[in-house]
């Protein structure tokens, strides 16, 4: 049944061998190096501090949607600049290793980097950054908000949750540990057949593109059923479909993109395994497999992929601009339309990520106009944010210029798709660094959306601002940044660079090559920028510590719970009235009243058995990525024991009474009392709206509600 | 804002003491069902890689479908399949009356019907083997073997959670728990036996005729 895998092989260890660990390689060595250093140095620090506990209490363990969500935001940060490293290091390459002359270092003709490690840098690259960046941080955005924006105690289902979180961190895992233990595929982040099948890549790289992408797309299925189901079953009492905040909506239409799309993913990559494991003739280019069934399976999901990690960053920015527009979102209807459309017509523009298949003039022309079709949804999004923004009380916060900063990529992104949705143009540009330019343009919406939103929700879920200054350096740097890189980049496409160049013969490209480089430079700044930013605010953190309603502008449900936002969200569910609850209860001078009687609530019980299963996963994946049999099995068996001992057990759950339960919202009650008494003295310049809206108002005690209100028309 | 659809905020409930949710058997079946709606996602790529994968160059000049298929064969896995799944629904209408030994029939039947299927179709596939039809052969009968035994893997992870059903059954009774999941899995069981339908019709039946 298995095929004979080319080089050595034994029961025990399968593939793996000494010499598949890369010590010799001048820049994976001292890396590692530094990587067991930083690693004994962080535990040592943990088992120093007696944190050890603390850690796997509150953290490892538990099924609190917005830890979660935290870990999924780190999580994502983190590979964020995994991801940025590899960017830096392939453009270094490519200014390097430019023309003839250009000299070389570490075995490489050209530039530092061979042609195959150069491959692997840039499939790691692309698939990092989507899969492992872009998609965790939305998810945890997705996690910790769209509970408290439906007014939910936690996800439907918190256990599922964190196996989520923890099969995706195993997915991370798997592609960090093939820095260091065999190579990765160089394949490109989508793979092409028939080179990913094994005679042409006979190495592990491709089978760790596989099983990572496996994880990945089953974590993220998993997380896709939860937040739906969360959105369908979990919203407060009152909160009706056209009350649901727009984040939410957004929320909803992108999972419902997920669990559709991922599937087909999974047997794409499936159908690849059973290629290089099981000798069978899918995509061959023989024995009747077909190449181009690959590439339709992959695009298949790849393209409802693009509009899963776009819908919930529109969804953010459709938050950011009316709070500090001091506008309701102007189209509300239209913009939940929009994002449906959006997603329904993801389902149908696949091909034209390979027009140049040459599919005909009837295929191509459909797939065109269908592709075409999203920008009309896409500009109603536009012009609903425009109107939004228009006549409204603006404040400039970091914030908001990340929304604004990602509106205009939009419309780059956006028109230059349109571009090359066009087959006549797209003959000419596809495979050229264009189509890298227009996606980076796109892929930076999302980035942009998504710093945009840790400087907006980070006082709810942490309880105090971030520094306003840095994060508006910050902002400035990445964007000369962004424009250094691309703007050049977009002029190379035209004038035919290809995509993933290890050389690039034509020297008259060096200046824009140069310039480039200077723009990942400015980037490099402005992370250190982002270090910085943490680093103040953590140190400024009870000088900018807020209430409630953190901006004093923000209109959704989840401003009206304490920052940080108690582990059982609120401690009475809220009745919603109104689209814009809270905007709504401020409007009316009620936003600071508080519930009169506590009831017994009913919490689930924080489980080990998520990041057990996720660790069995990562075995599994790398197990079957080594071809290790017995491993396989053991994991395996494993997992499904677990999963059988988890369902034996059940959870019980427990309860949080009513006495506990008023005496910890009085604590929070006093804990706000004293900020909002600094309030009016801090912030003021950065957010006069947050700050006018704390002015000579008192936190009410308990249970009367205060005489007068927020809004200050 | 939608000021004019709100009420009186002067009379309006800002707080619902008493609101419980929805039922826990309510909120788990949904989310079990949109977990199908994926899983039938899965089983639709498989198709369409088939049907990709079914004209005649597919096979490569080697046997197809209409070599190595029995119907009737195959027909008697339906039967099979067709009764557990009705057999379970039988369990499951015991469920209602609190009859634990109707369901443990059902289900012990449902278990037996399905290991026939799932023998039948192993033995199905060692015969295709010895007649040289393997994954290996072509990329037709790549695509007709995965098809099938990914179909007979859930069968397999089925008949599983048929045992584990019982056995909580047996030590529990009826509790939230334990019915949520016998609907869960009932869900789960009639989910496969459609897809078999498809999978019968199309590929076995379909492969036969061309
Ligand atoms: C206005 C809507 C959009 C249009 C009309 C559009 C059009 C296109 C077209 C025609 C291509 C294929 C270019 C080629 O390879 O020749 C493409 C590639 C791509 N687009 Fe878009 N796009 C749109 C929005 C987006 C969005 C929202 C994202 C992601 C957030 C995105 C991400 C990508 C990616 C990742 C690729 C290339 C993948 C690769 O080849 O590695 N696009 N786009
Ligand atoms: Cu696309």
């Amino acid at each position: 049944m298995l095929v004979q895998v080319p080089g050595g092989w034994n029961p025990l260890l399968g593939r793996l061998a000494i010499d598949q660990i890369p010590y010799t390689n001048p820049i994976l060595a001292p890396l590692f190096v530094a990587v067991v250093i930083g690693a004994v140095i962080i535990l040592g620090l943990i088992t120093y501090y007696h944190k050890w506990g603390y850690l796997w209490k509150e953290w490892l363990t538990t099924v609190d949607h917005k830890k979660l969500g935290v870990m999924y935001i780190i999580l994502g940060l983190v590979m964020l600049f995994r991801g940025f490293i590899d960017g830096l290091m392939i453009r270094t390459q490519q200014v390097w290793a430019n023309g003839p002359q250009s000299s070389g270092v570490f075995g490489a003709v050209h530039g530092y980097l061979t042609p195959f490690h150069f491959g692997q840098v840039y499939s790691a690259h692309g698939l990092i950054m989507i899969l492992l960046a872009a998609t965790p941080l939305l998810v945890g955005f997705m996690n910790i908000i769209v509970p408290l924006q439906v007014g939910a105690r936690d996800m439907a289902y918190p256990y599922l949750n964190a196996l989520g979180l923890w099969i995706t961190a195993a997915a991370v895992a798997l592609i960090m540990i093939s820095l260091f233990v065999g190579d990765f595929a160089h394949n490109g982040w989508f793979g092409y057949a028939p080179i990913f099948e094994l005679q042409y890549s006979p190495g592990v790289g491709v089978d760790y593109w596989i099983w990572t992408l496996e994880l990945t797309a089953l974590g993220t299925t998993l997380g896709g059923i939860n937040l739906i189901a969360t959105i369908v079953k979990m919203r407060a009492p009152g909160m009706t479909w056209f009350r649901l905040p727009i984040f939410t909506w957004a929320s909803l239409s992108a999972n419902i993109i997920a669990l559709t799309s991922f599937p087909a993913l999974q047997v794409a990559l499936f159908l690849v395994a059973c290629d290089r494991y099981l000798g069978s003739h899918f995509f061959t280019a023989g024995f009747g497999g077909n190449l181009m069934l690959y590439t339709n399976l992959f695009w298949i999901w790849g393209h409802p992929e693009v509009y899963f990690v776009i819908l919930p960053a529109f969804g953010m920015m459709s938050e950011i601009f009316p709070a500090f527009s001091e506008k309701p979102l102007f189209g509300y209807i239209t913009m939940v339309a929009a994002s449906f459309a959006i997603a329904g017509v993801s389902w149908l523009v696949w091909l034209h990520h390979f027009f140049t298949m040459g599919a005909g003039p009837d295929v191509n022309s459909f797939f065109s106009v269908a592709t075409m079709l999203v920008g009309i949804p896409t500009g109603v999004k536009v012009f609903n944010w425009a109107f939004t923004m228009y006549r409204g009380r603006i404040t400039y916060t970091a914030a908001m210029l990340w929304a604004i900063g990602a509106l205009f990529l939009l419309l780059v992104g956006g028109l230059t798709g349109m571009m090359l949705a066009i087959p006549a143009i797209n003959y000419m540009v596809h495979n050229s660094v264009f189509v890298i330019a227009h996606f980076h343009s796109m892929l930076l919406v999302i980035v942009y959306a998504i710093f945009g939103s840790v400087l907006f929700w980070f006082p709810k879920v942490f309880g105090f601002k971030l520094d306003e200054f840095w994060a508006k350096t910050m902002f400035w740097l990445f964007s000369a940044g962004s424009v250094l890189v691309f703007v050049p980049m977009y002029m190379l496409g035209f004038m035919g660079q290809t995509r993933r160049l290890d050389y690039v013969f034509n020297t008259a490209w060096h200046p824009y090559l140069v310039t480039e480089e200077i723009g990942i430079a400015v980037y490099c700044l402005s992370v250190a920028a982002f270090f910085v930013l943490l680093y103040v605010s953590i140190r400024d953190r009870v000088k900018n510590r807020v209430g409630q309603d953190a901006w004093g502008t923000s209109r959704s449900l989840e401003w009206l719970t304490h920052s940080p936002v108690p582990f059982y969200n609120f401690a009475v569910t809220p009745h919603v009235n109104a689209r814009d609850e809270l905007a709504w209860r401020r409007h009316n001078g009620i936003n600071e009243a508080q519930p009169t009687q506590y009831v017994d609530i009913h919490m689930p019980n924080n489980t080990g058995v998520a990041i057990y299963i996720g660790a069995l996963t990562f075995v599994l994946g790398f197990a079957l990525t080594w071809r290790m049999w017995w491993l396989c099995l053991l994991s395996l068996v494993a997992i499904i024991a677990l999963m059988i001992v988890r369902s034996w057990r059940g959870d019980p759950g427990y309860i949080i009474t009513a006495a506990e339960l008023e005496k910890m919202e009085r604590e929070a009650m006093q804990r706000q009392q004293q900020v909002e008494g600094h309030l009016p003295h801090h912030g003021g310049q950065a957010v006069p709206g947050g700050a006018m809206a704390y002015e000579g108002q008192k936190v009410s005690p308990l249970g009367t509600p205060p005489s007068s209100g927020g809004d200050h028309h | 804002m939608s000021a004019h659809d709100s009420p009186d905020p002067s009379k309006a409930v800002l707080w619902d003491t008493h609101y419980h949710g929805h039922d826990v058997i309510s909120t788990r079946s949904f989310g079990y069902f949109l977990y199908l709606l994926s899983d039938g996602m899965l089983f639709a790529t498989l198709f369409a890689a088939y049907g990709v994968l079914s004209y005649s160059h597919s096979y490569f000049n080697g046997q197809t479908p209409a070599d190595f298929v029995h119907p009737w064969y195959t027909f008697t896995q339906t039967v099979a399949l067709f009764l557990s799944v009705l057999a379970y629904g039988m369990g499951m209408s015991a469920v209602k009356k609190g009859n634990k030994a109707g369901l443990m029939n059902g289900l012990i039947a449902a278990f037996v019907l399905g290991v026939i299927f799932l023998g039948l179709d192993i033995h199905d596939m060692m015969d295709l083997a010895a007649h040289g039809v393997t994954v290996q052969t072509s990329g037709g009968a790549s695509a007709f073997i995965v098809l099938t035994q990914v179909h007979a893997a859930h069968i397999f992870f089925g008949l599983l959670w048929i045992l584990v059903m019982m056995a909580q059954v047996a030590a529990k009774g009826f509790t939230t728990d334990t019915v949520g999941r016998l609907l869960s899995l009932r869900m789960f069981w009639h989910l496969q036996a459609i897809i078999w339908v498809f999978v019968f019709v199309f590929v076995y039946l379909w492969g036969y005729m061309s």
